[in-house]
């Protein structure tokens, strides 16, 4: 009994709730205990008198009914009334701490985050993209989420937060990590196929060591070799949505065996996929479209770099 | 006929034969026991999808199907309990059966109209199921779009399953307000009638005024997905959150549909099986109107995480803890009528008992729910599939099953076996504590629901819950089989076993085919059982004055 009301602290989970890790969650927390002993103070209310009386009046088949009350108005308004009372105190607990919830700090850290079918990606101020969310201890912290597809829910138990992500607007969530260590993230609105797999991790570093982190993070091309930046871009621009690894038929051409090969292109000609052709592509998409398929590549122009660019080029090389 | 049924063997059973007596039947009592076969095999259905639920969810990896195959097992296992089973479980099945015998009626208002109602039902069930065989669906039974415009999978096949429902539910609802108003007997005011009529009257106005929002919801999501109109899906020009606004403007007020009956059916046991009159008859009665109405303006609850404002979240918090006031009076109320009582522990009864546990728990957990702060935590988590089955499994099937054992002595003329009853009940009681209190723990610390893959912290909790689960179900297979046993076998029922005093216990058991014999009856205070003493030698009641109960015009 004692580890089923215990209480949450930081880095020690509950009998009932995760590690308390986020500012907010210390007070998420002691309105869940109140509720929970209310609770249990009502429950055990109704659970002894049910039983007491089912144990105390049962009687044999056949004993005549007995003529009591059948009400009492000043009983049944008191048990009216102290309910009333009672929830009207939740509600404006639970309505006060929300709003500090909802309400993100100004000159918060800003990341962008963005939800799809089924990966989340963090994008940090300079550009540079992760697929788990970093940030420093003790900050004040401000997620500006958005979805590519369908409905997904941002969900860190640790800092007692949710923030449905939907496609076509831009929904906030706030938190400000209390410790250090990493935190489970999860999709929370169902979304199809690997729902259960689009996790992530909320790393938080000591608030020294984060900027030199992201220096060092966004540093791909000191780091990885070429082909592997190219893979990650990949997966985290969106490429992967429209053109397959494997032949799969998709949006646009599978990578598959491409490099090299004569394409046909809409307006009758021909063309070889070499460096030039790939680059003009992701500069100037609708130049030169393929054969049988829609000219509905956006431009990457801006957001790709010419050492970006050559590690895709180097990426489309590699799969055959 | 009217001559077959004036002798006394006739009833309504074996009054006329064949399988178009049946399925062309214009008696409201036979009507009820279609429903009731059919409900019970949509319950058979949707109770195997979730064994195959809780066997997938024993190891935190695939167990025994892929991911897609466990979307769509969950989907079907939320929409054939939701659709086919919950909505018209006590309503159409045992208040078809129960209704216009506790006002001393014929039949229902509108018997051509009843019958319609069930055909609709079988209409929109086979095609909600045959969307399975077609092309399996994976949205979840909210159909949240913009998922549920965009996946592959035969949504609009489903969702005019629903529609179809929709209108089966419409139609059972205007059946029984027009027999409420209109076929009372003389002396039976409003503040006469069973505490289970406030209960059916109370849901038959959710199903007319709110019911018809989700076909229209559904009309436009078929559009969508076939017309290619944006309404829903952003990609289009749509709003996906207006979506949810009108999904939950009638499938809040829906969840009130399956539990108001529950709660009549409550009132009835625990005052006959205390061998008392109802403690605070207009307090319950009042309170489950104030629920009926306060239902329709709380659908926001379901959307705290939705992005919608916070001003709207606050109203929606507020207005949601004032339902908890009527939820919380007729508890108290059960439990004063059981103060002093005769309390006699019948299988009914320990169903009314099961109930005040689990109902309790629902219910409060509910105030987690309602409480803005701690709800952005649990939402969407298993939290919340513990609290809504807590309140729609412990609440209205354990009341259900109640009513089922209280009444099938009425339906079938047949008495099951009482030992067997009790101790299913227990194991019933058992399991099911053991399959869902596991899921508020799972859930607080963090387990999303319809989760394919857990994370290992979550696989001791998962692999209690599966084990309750199979716990219910041995309980089912129990239930089930004495029940069957007792149509063969069973002793013959009294008019009267439990000694209630509401009119259905004025006729034989079976009814004759035109309930009463033709007696017209009058109005009588249900609650007030001092006119009737048991009989040791029929294991029944009978009227204090003398006769069986089942002749007299009172």
């Amino acid at each position: 009994m004692i580890g089923f009301l215990s209480t949450a602290g930081a880095g020690e989970p509950s009998f009932w709730l995760p590690s308390q890790s986020s500012t907010i969650a210390q007070r998420v927390d002691s309105i869940w205990e109140f509720i929970l002993w209310l609770s249990v103070f009502f429950f055990a209310l109704v659970v002894v008198l049910g039983a007491r009386f089912a144990l105390k009046y049962r009687a044999a088949r056949g004993q005549g009914t007995q003529a009591t009350t059948d009400h009492n108005t000043i009983l049944e308004v008191v048990w009216t009334v102290i309910p009333t009372i009672l929830v009207v105190i939740l509600f404006w607990v639970g309505f006060r701490t929300y709003i500090d919830m909802s309400t993100p700090p100004e000159n918060a850290y800003e990341i962008q985050v963005t939800g799809q079918k089924w990966q989340w990606l963090f994008t940090y101020p300079n550009g540079y993209v992760d697929e788990n969310l970093h940030a420093p201890v003790d900050t004040d912290v401000v997620l500006v989420m958005t979805s590519e597809d369908v409905i997904h829910s941002m969900f860190i138990p640790a800092f007692r937060t949710k923030q449905d992500v939907v496609p076509g607007r831009y929904s906030k969530l706030w938190f400000n990590a209390t410790e250090t260590g990493e935190f489970d993230i999860y999709c929370a609105e169902y979304c199809g196929t690997s729902h259960s797999d689009m996790l992530a991790k909320a790393v938080i570093h000591p608030q020294d060591e984060f900027e030199p982190w992201l220096a060092e993070a966004s540093n791909l091309h000191g780091r990885f070799p070429p082909v592997e930046i190219g893979e990650m871009y990949y997966k985290r621009f969106g490429c992967k949505q429209c053109h397959s690894l494997d032949s799969a038929p998709g949006i646009g051409p599978t990578f598959q065996g491409l490099f090299g090969t004569m394409e046909r292109l809409t307006d009758g000609s021909s063309v070889l996929v070499d460096e030039n052709y790939i680059r003009e592509s992701i500069l100037n998409p609708q130049a030169k479209v393929t054969e049988g398929y829609a000219p509905v590549m956006p431009t990457f122009q801006g957001r790709f770099n010419d050492q970006d660019i050559t590690a895709i080029i180097e990426f489309i090389k590699s799969v055959e | 006929m009217s001559t077959a049924a004036t002798t006394r063997d006739s009833n309504y059973l074996n009054v006329t034969k064949g399988a178009l007596s049946w399925l062309l039947t214009l008696d409201h009592k036979r009507i009820g026991i279609l429903y009731l076969v059919s409900i019970l095999s949509s319950f058979f259905l949707g109770g195997m999808m979730a064994m195959l639920i809780r066997t997938e969810l024993l190891t935190p990896g695939d167990t025994i199907m892929t991911a897609d195959q466990y979307n769509q097992v969950f989907t079907l296992h939320g929409a054939i309990m939701i659709f086919l089973f919950i909505i018209p479980g006590i309503p159409a099945a045992l208040g078809n059966f129960v209704l216009p015998l506790m006002l001393g009626a014929k039949d229902v208002a509108f018997p051509r109209l009843n019958l319609l109602s069930w055909w609709l039902w079988i209409t929109g069930a086979f095609i909600a199921v045959a969307s399975i065989l077609i092309n399996a669906v994976d949205t979840g039974w909210t159909f949240y779009t913009p998922y549920s415009t965009t996946t592959g999978t035969s949504v609009t096949l489903i969702v005019t399953g629903v529609f179809i429902l929709g209108f089966s539910s419409i139609l059972t609802g205007l059946n029984f307000i027009v027999t409420i108003h209109k076929l009372r007997p003389k002396g039976m005011t409003w503040f006469k009638m069973p505490l289970l009529l406030w209960g059916l009257y109370s849901t038959a106005i959710i199903q007319v005024l709110a019911t018809p929002v989700l076909g229209i919801t559904l009309l436009l999501l078929a559009m969508e997905r076939i017309m290619g109109i944006g309404i829903f899906d952003a990609a289009l020009g749509g709003d996906p959150v207006l979506f949810q606004h009108f999904f939950w403007f009638y499938s809040h007020p829906a969840v009130y549909i399956m539990i108001l009956p529950a709660m009549g059916v409550i009132s009835e046991l625990i005052s006959v099986f205390s061998r008392k009159h109802i403690f605070g008859y207009k307090f319950i009665a009042f309170s489950s109107i104030a629920i009926a109405v306060f239902s329709f303006l709380v659908w926001g609850h379901h959307m705290f995480t939705s992005g919608q404002s916070e001003l709207v979240n606050m109203i929606f918090s507020a207005l949601t803890f004032s339902v908890s006031i009527p939820s919380a009076i007729k508890v108290f109320n059960w439990l004063a009528t059981m103060y002093k009582g005769r309390i006699q522990l019948d299988t009914p009864m320990l169903y009314a008992l099961s109930f005040l546990f689990l109902f309790t728990i629902g219910g409060l957990t509910g105030l987690f729910l309602a409480t803005l702060a701690t709800d952005i935590h649990l939402h969407d988590t298993y939290f919340i599939v513990a609290h809504f089955h807590y309140v729609m499994f412990g609440g209205t099937v354990i009341a259900f099953l109640g009513g089922l054992h209280y009444w099938w002595p009425k339906m079938t003329g047949k008495m099951y076996n009482e030992k067997l009853g009790r101790i299913a009940c227990l194991i019933l009681f058992v399991g099911f504590n053991v399959t869902f209190f596991t899921q508020f723990v799972m859930g607080s610390r963090g387990m999303p629901r319809r989760y394919f893959h857990y994370q290992e912290e979550f696989t001791s909790l998962n692999q209690l819950s599966s084990l309750g689960s199979y716990i219910m179900a041995v309980a089912f297979f129990m239930i089930a089989g004495y029940l069957l046993h007792s149509l063969a076998k069973g002793r013959k029922a009294p008019a009267n076993p439990w000694g209630a005093n509401s009119l259905e216990w004025h006729t034989t058991s079976p009814p004759p085919f035109d309930n009463f014999d033709g007696r017209e009856m009058q109005g009588v205070d249900p609650y007030d059982y001092t006119g009737w003493k048991y009989d040791e030698s029929i294991e029944g009641y009978v009227p204090v004055g003398g006769g069986d109960g089942s002749r007299d015009s009172r």
